[in-house]
């Protein structure tokens, strides 16, 4: 190889870096910003609290709760024009006795004004058939069905005396992913006037409040003497109406 | 001197046994190739997803037969799978468990999974990989959790070896815990039966058996078809439900009252030596089996219209060529694959 070919050869590679470099740069110059959501457990207007508070239905029957986890996926923040963002497809497991469940950090969100949230209550069908999963969806979450394959989305435990279960339980374990027992529960929530503004350098953060009493409210107000176990599709899709309106915007900043 | 040498050569062998790997049966590269025989459908199961490696055959393998899956370390999926017995449980109506104790259900064989949809005998498991979870975590079986089993095998440091090799994973996991498993017992494909070597031209039928094949094809394979002896369907044959069981069946994954007491068609290979038979174990033997069909149908509303047409009339001889066709579907072969025996055997 003499001089020539070889100067060739250096500016053609210092010309193929410039053009990577670039590259990277300009990929970058779409700005992102980080997004925390946060879930916060409540029953009606005040925090969740396991095992030591007594709550009251609507038929006035006292409880508690000892046991609350979901799982959260697909979500989605939508702009004004109709345009959004949709999230790598994860899923998350909110688990009240675990605090950093309850806090979703999403990086690289596209910088925007986003005017609402959407996600899914449970695990969409795919998912439901995968085989062996990990993550928020590895069966030592013990929020797996191991005789009828599936995942359970929403899983409340607690006690109350007009429950006629051995021990006066309370156990709603939900889930159920094929019609007629479908209890995925698609979730939309407003951002209000401001919207959610995510921009790169700020963190932005979205609080979601999740309340455990709206699952024994509405359309259908559950007596926990007639309805104190939903463990399979029995009243399953009764109960996933009604977690969907469980949710709702508590802060957005 | 002769003798001598003789000493020496058996005392070189005995050594043998005690250095390199222990297990009975290396497996190698070779072990691992997954044949599809000719004319069998496309498999259900991907192996893409799960690539099938020595590492983890042989993890698989360990972690079948190895009664620390199970809560106080009693009882491996062998003990309930026995491998003379196609992996089914011989001799036992309903399976085992942990303490003595009893299950709902027979012990279904485990032969040529990659081509089940579903699992159990009322199809609630929609995928192979996620079988072992239910008799690992049933209270009448393992009765362990997950996360427990998974902790267990963390501080074995064996363990942790092996799911290194296997996954290139220190940190035991149940998902490589499930997998390793799927490539163990998804390479148990059974397919050179007498049936299947007859087919092949490689042997004959005496004329009983014969007879019975072409009753068989005439009686039996609307629902066990060929060549895997199933259509993966679940179907109501007539069995008279059991007060105490109360098993409902497909019905108790579904809800659906059309499907009251519709079980899973099993597959007939090896057939001779999963005995007893029926979801429940209630029949001895072939010939219990053969006499259900022929007089001992429990009518309801969903007894399959399939078989209407074929209950009754089954002449003695045609009873005994139907079994002794059913016997050809045994797999000698398969039953005697090393690659399936116990590590810890000799």
């Amino acid at each position: 190889m003499n001089l020539v070919s070889k100067a060739f050869v250096i500016t053609g590679l210092i010309l193929a870096l410039g053009a990577t470099m670039s590259f990277v740069i300009m990929r970058h110059s779409i700005a992102k910003g980080n997004l925390n959501i946060h879930f916060e457990n409540y029953v009606g207007d005040s925090l969740l609290k396991l095992n030591t508070i007594n709550y009251k239905n609507e038929a006035g029957q006292v409880y508690t709760i000892s046991k609350f986890k979901y799982y959260i996926g697909n979500i989605h923040l939508k702009k004004a024009d109709g345009s959004g963002y949709t999230l790598p497809q994860e899923y998350f497991l909110i688990n009240e006795e675990n605090l950093s469940s309850k806090e979703i950090v999403l990086k690289d969100v596209p910088e925007g004004s986003y005017t609402s949230v959407n996600f899914i209550v449970g695990v969409d069908s795919i998912h439901n058939c995968s085989g062996a999963q990990s993550g928020a969806l590895d069966p030592v979450n013990a929020m797996f069905w191991a005789w009828n394959t599936g995942y359970v989305f929403l899983k409340i435990e607690g006690y109350s005396d007009a429950s006629k279960s051995p021990g006066h339980i309370l156990e709603f374990h939900i889930g159920g992913f094929k019609a007629p027992a479908n209890c995925i529960r698609k979730i939309g929530l407003d951002l209000g006037n401001k919207g959610l503004n995510v921009a790169s350098g700020k963190d932005a953060s979205l609080s979601i409040k999740a309340d455990v009493s709206e699952a024994f409210k509405s359309p259908v107000a559950i007596d926990f003497s007639k309805i104190s176990a939903v463990t399979d599709f029995h009243n399953s899709t009764m109960m996933a109406d009604n977690y969907a309106d469980m949710f709702s915007i508590l802060a957005v900043e | 001197m002769n003798r001598n040498l003789i000493y020496i050569i058996l005392f070189l062998l005995g050594l043998n046994s005690f250095v390199g790997d222990n297990s009975y049966f290396v497996i190698t590269q070779k072990d691992v190739q997954l044949q599809i025989p000719k004319d069998f459908p496309k498999p259900v199961y991907d192996f893409k997803e799960n690539k099938l490696t020595p590492e983890g055959f042989t993890l698989g393998r360990k972690l079948f037969y190895d009664p620390v899956l199970s809560k106080d370390s009693s009882v491996s999926c062998a003990f309930c799978h026995q491998r003379f017995a196609a992996f089914a449980h011989v001799d036992h109506t309903l399976s085992h468990g942990i303490n003595g104790l009893i299950g709902r259900r027979n012990v279904p064989p485990i032969q040529n999974m990659i081509w089940q949809k579903n699992f159990m005998w009322d199809g609630g498991i929609n995928h192979l990989e996620v079988q072992p979870v239910s008799p690992m975590t049933n209270s009448a079986e393992m009765d362990e959790t997950m996360a427990h089993s998974v902790y267990k095998l963390q501080q074995n440091k064996e363990y942790v070896t092996l799911f290194k090799k296997a996954f290139n994973d220190p940190h035991v996991s149940s998902e490589n815990v499930l997998k390793a498993l799927a490539q163990f017992t998804g390479l148990m494909v059974s397919s050179n039966s007498k049936y299947d070597k007859y087919l092949r031209g490689e042997e004959k039928f005496t004329d009983q058996e014969l007879n019975g094949f072409k009753l068989f094809r005439l009686r039996c394979e609307n629902c066990h078809q060929e060549p895997l002896f199933t259509d993966n369907s679940f179907r109501n044959i007539g069995i008279k439900p059991d007060t105490a069981l109360r098993d409902s069946g497909r019905m108790s994954i579904t809800g659906l009252p059309s499907d009251y007491m519709k079980f899973k068609v099993p597959s007939l290979r090896n057939v001779e030596l999963t005995y007893p038979y029926m979801h429940d174990g209630r029949f001895k033997n072939l010939y219990d089996v053969l006499d259900h069909y022929a007089k001992g149908i429990f009518f309801t509303n969903n007894f399959d219209e399939g078989i209407k047409k074929n209950v009754g009339s089954l002449s003695e001889d045609d009873k005994q060529a139907l079994i002794a066709f059913l016997k050809t579907l045994t797999d000698k072969d398969f039953i005697y694959d090393k690659r399936f025996a116990d590590p810890n055997s000799r």
